[in-house]
């Protein structure tokens, strides 16, 4: 186990055997969201009270699921790197921002597009919806400091402390529902407990979110591959990857 | 490295002598400490021109109008917190001192609430009477202040301290520190609307007052790491 996270500190290693699970995570992704958008599009049933503007739910919740992720992701990559000093989840961390950043104005915007049909509004300011608008001014606030550094090491130190203050949001978010009764409804999906939906519902929407899972998980060994090799384009393996001219 | 410095730390009143040095350092330039209080005026009294005057429709704004322009004043006097000691490298023997980096910081953000927030919350009854807030509102008002107002020095020092080294801070720091201020602001203005209903505010209270705990064991840690962050460049 440590050795494994000893090597994972390694940016070569980590190179090479991020390129060897690419494919397979491309390939799930692909499957799993055709595979849920067919589904979810085409033979899951319609809401009895929404119709059919539900199905955005579709995109909305692995949307919404991956935000939170994401920003979790960012900050324990951030506290990784902040204590052990290690240069990959420095990478990780640097790399989750703008991923993360893009899913939850993903998820902001398709809920104003299920707003607007189902509550008669683009835009309430309700607790669910403020605090995910407040997860991206933070993710935002990160990005800008991270660009505002000249030296990577102190950039990817003071984005971590900044990711790990704005952790104190991520329970909000979460409980907002439950704290403050409002007109968001409370999660589509726990581990606890069985679904209000039928199962022709939430399976669609069980693939989608693994699917979107898959998907995060692509872009961000993507760029952070891209990333390592713009960090270590000084070193021998990186020299030889580029003269052997493949990837 | 030859001779052995003996430096002993001060038993006591690092606090009480951080305290005196920033106070005296800071009233050497009275301007600096009036300018947040003049912009917190101003700010308030563009609310009545660009909404309308009628008291009825200011009375109901008046307690997110004055924290609002609070919020920002003090986040306009962030600069004060660390700045000139970066500049002049006093910060950086401050982080090599014996002393416990802890109380210099608590020290720090104590002279910056004493310097924005308690001022401010002085001033707020006068601007609360200009925009007809009823006198159980302004007494809230000024409660929440006192408690909201060292919670956004706390936060601002974080803010403050991740930014020090760089050069071009002003338009950053806001972005950094402003998602941040959100719960405050929204427990704090609260309360003052549920005082103006009549409704009671002790749980609002409670609440700004777990967030200034929770503020004072554990943002000075952020600080610290923050400033070891920012002057190891």
């Amino acid at each position: 186990m440590w050795r494994w996270f000893h090597k994972l500190g390694s940016p070569k290693w980590f190179y090479a055997i991020s390129g060897r699970w690419l494919p397979w995570f491309a390939v799930a992704a692909l499957l799993l969201l055709s595979v849920g958008t067919v589904w979810a599009l085409m033979f899951a049933p319609a809401d009895y009270q929404q119709g059919n503007s539900f199905r955005i739910i579709y995109i909305h919740v692995p949307a919404a699921f991956l935000a939170q992720s994401g920003y979790v992701i960012m900050a324990v990559a951030g506290a990784i790197g902040l204590i052990w000093k290690m240069k990959l989840a420095d990478v990780m961390a640097k790399c989750c921002a703008p991923i993360g950043a893009s899913f939850t104005f993903l998820a902001l915007v398709t809920g104003a597009v299920w707003g607007k049909p189902t509550w008669g509004a683009w835009w309430v300011w309700d607790a669910r919806l403020t605090s995910m608008l407040v997860l991206l001014f933070l993710y935002l606030g990160v990005v800008a400091l991270q660009s505002a550094f000249t030296d990577r090491n102190q950039a990817a130190r003071a984005s971590a402390l900044l990711s790990l203050v704005g952790l104190v949001n991520i329970p909000i978010i979460k409980y907002s529902v439950e704290w403050w009764n409002t007109l968001h409804q409370p999660a589509s999906l726990t581990l606890t407990e069985k679904p209000a939906m039928p199962a022709e519902m939430w399976v669609p929407l069980l693939i989608m979110v693994a699917g979107f899972y898959c998907f995060f998980t692509v872009v961000l060994l993507m760029r952070a591959r891209v990333e390592l090799l713009d960090r270590e384009r000084r070193t021998g393996w990186v020299k030889d990857i580029i003269s052997s001219g493949k990837s | 490295m030859t001779a052995q410095v003996d430096v002993k730390p001060v038993k006591r009143g690092i606090f009480t002598a951080m305290i005196r040095r920033d106070l005296t350092a800071a009233f050497r330039h009275p301007s600096d400490l009036i300018n947040p209080l003049i912009f917190f005026v101003v700010v308030v009294t563009l609310f009545p021109l660009a909404v309308t005057p009628e008291s009825d429709f200011l009375r109901e704004i008046a307690p997110g109008v004055l924290w609002v322009s609070a919020l920002l004043a003090t986040l306009l006097s962030l600069d004060m917190l660390f700045q000139s000691d970066f500049q002049d490298g006093t910060l950086e023997q401050m982080l090599l001192s014996p002393q416990p980096l802890y109380s210099t910081i608590l020290a720090k953000v104590a002279t910056h609430w004493l310097l924005s927030g308690l001022p401010l919350t002085l001033l707020s009854p006068l601007l609360a009477m200009m925009l007809f807030l009823s006198s159980d509102g302004t007494q809230a008002l000024m409660l929440t202040l006192l408690l909201g107002t060292p919670i956004l020095s706390f936060i601002g020092a974080i803010g403050s301290a991740l930014t020090v080294g760089l050069r071009k801070t002003g338009l950053l720091l806001s972005l950094l520190v402003l998602p941040l201020y959100i719960p405050v602001l929204i427990f704090a203005s609260g309360a003052v609307q549920a005082a103006v209903a009549g409704l009671p505010i002790a749980g609002h209270l409670a609440l700004l007052g777990a967030l200034l705990a929770l503020a004072v064991v554990l943002a000075p840690l952020a600080i610290a790491t923050a400033l070891r962050i920012s002057l190891s460049g």
